[in-house]
């Protein structure tokens, strides 16, 4: 059920206008910060992620890294990535990035979803999936820059984090952010989180990280959920943040062009078989026997 | 009472009527049209969100899901069998580069303009060979869609995969619609030939009169 206490913006694959649009709260649209630079990769958020949306703490894998696990999962949606970065000048640096949906603004799952009503947007900027209605063809996979939907095997179901919609709608933060000991993360508007994020990446040039910057992408109309960088130049070797992520060209071709192409090929054919029989009629076997006599 | 016979292709019935196709070439090319119109359908409501409610053909959108690759395949085994079937026959003949030339008599029904024709005039073969090849990059590209999760390295190459899948499923409609209304609304007494087997006598000379003439020619 997609939250009633929020807004709603766009509905995957809806056709006609979008529900009443009626919610009792005023909509901002809300962001989560992350300051890479701040983490210590405690895992607090992983557990209440786990704790609030219902899923079971299971064993962790141990593959030398910092990293509870080699991926996330589709009841693992929160998971600390952990990369050694070769600085090339003899030093390394231990990159801590909370990896989870970024809540994109302009979302590829959503444009992708032909499922009518599995992928919601509300107006606070949340992209929530609402599994009643997912029909598990996993188009969202494809669409989505960041890889972040992830199957369920069982009951062929999509799912990824909710930025807590339930908490958020309730006026909580969500669950990660409520947990996190050092402050790294932080919750509100969009407007004052893009603020703080420009502000410590302020001081971080002042304290020696001259590259320091706010990872906010334009290619999908900017996030809800930013990142501080120690070093904005290479997102990449935060274990593979885009550095330019956009929805797929193809997804855009084959949901617009070919679409349109497609519509105006079924209603001219069907109308042009239909004016032949109108204009023609049908073939008539005595025509030719007439010619012969 | 005995059964009643299953005649060959090209036979003349004791009642005067032609056979223009066997029991067997009815079943593969009905096997291929259900299964095909059962994709068709839900494939469409995953095409659109105005034909959404298409999928209630397949059990609602998530059985649809669920079928749409099972029945896809068991329609490009059809296809398989049809090619079988037909291949040799869908070959191209002298007669059809003066069908293509005479195209437009055929579509404005001038028919006594209309050269003679084989078993299958160059329109049909054409139909074929659309069908044919359609379904082959249609299975191909409906199984990796089939389950993505199992080459989630191809992430990019799915972006190109649907599109093709979509792409090649409205040429074969397209194809698909003049078909439909040729055999039932523009060619009459044609639908006869593939629901039941048999065609008038009339009908096989007019429309496929080098195939009507060798079964006259045979017969004696």
């Amino acid at each position: 059920m997609p939250n009633e206490n929020l807004t709603i913006k766009a509905i995957s694959a809806h056709p006609g206008a979008i529900g009443s649009g009626a919610a009792p709260e005023a909509s901002y649209e809300v962001c989560k910060l992350i300051d890479t630079t701040t983490c210590i990769g405690c895992k607090a958020c992983e557990i209440a992620c786990l704790e609030w949306n219902g899923y079971e703490f299971r064993e962790t894998t141990f593959d030398n890294t910092y990293q509870t696990m080699p991926d996330t999962e589709w009841n693992y949606w929160n998971l600390i990535r952990f990369s050694e970065h070769d600085n090339g000048d003899g030093t390394l640096s231990w990159l801590m990035r909370k990896d989870q949906c970024m809540h994109c603004a302009d979302p590829g799952c959503l444009e992708a979803c032909p499922a009518d009503g599995a992928i919601v947007q509300y107006e606070n900027g949340i992209v929530d999936f609402n599994e009643e209605h997912c029909i598990g063809c996993e188009y969202c996979v494809t669409g989505c820059p960041f890889n972040i939907p992830r199957l369920n095997p069982t009951t062929k179901k999509v799912f990824k984090c909710s930025l807590c919609s339930d908490r958020v709608g309730a006026g909580l933060e969500p669950a990660c952010v409520k947990s996190c000991p050092t402050g790294c993360l932080h919750f509100g508007s969009k407007e004052d989180m893009k603020f703080e994020a420009e502000k410590r990446a302020k001081q971080l040039q002042h304290n020696g990280f001259e590259h320091a910057g706010v990872y906010d992408p334009k290619g999908v109309g900017g996030t809800h959920v930013i990142y501080v960088l120690h070093d904005e130049r290479d997102p990449e070797k935060y274990s593979g943040l885009p550095a330019n992520p956009t929805v797929p060209i193809m997804v855009r071709f084959w949901k617009h062009p070919l679409k349109w192409l497609g519509n105006i090929g079924l209603i001219f054919g069907v109308a042009g078989v239909l004016s032949h029989y109108i204009r023609f009629g049908p073939k008539d076997p005595s025509i030719r026997q007439e010619a012969k006599r | 009472m005995s059964t009643a016979p299953s005649y060959s292709e090209g036979t003349i019935t004791p009642s005067g009527e032609v056979v223009r196709y066997s029991y067997k070439e009815r079943m593969c090319h009905w096997t291929a049209g259900t299964t095909y119109v059962f994709c068709l359908a839900t494939g469409l409501a995953f095409y659109s969100p105005y034909l959404y409610w298409l999928a209630a053909v397949g059990g609602g959108p998530m059985s649809a899901r669920l079928l749409h690759p099972w029945v896809g395949l068991f329609f490009y085994i059809s296809v398989v069998w049809m090619h079988v079937m037909w291949k040799s026959q869908m070959a191209e003949a002298p007669e059809d580069k003066q069908w293509k030339e005479k195209i437009m008599a055929y579509v404005e029904d001038r028919d006594n303009e209309v050269p003679p024709q084989g078993r299958f005039n160059a329109g049909q073969k054409l139909f074929y060979w659309v069908m044919y090849y359609g379904a082959l990059v249609l299975l191909v590209t409906g199984i990796l869609m089939w389950f993505p999760e199992l080459w989630p390295r191809l992430h990019w190459v799915m972006s190109v995969v649907i599109p093709l899948h979509s792409g090649f499923a409205l040429v074969t409609i397209g194809a698909f619609i003049i078909h439909i209304y040729m055999g039932i609304l523009m060619v009459t007494g044609g639908f006869r030939g593939i629901a039941v087997g048999t065609v008038t006598q009339e009908w096989a000379q007019h429309h496929h009169r080098l195939w009507y003439d060798k079964i006259k020619k045979d017969q004696k």
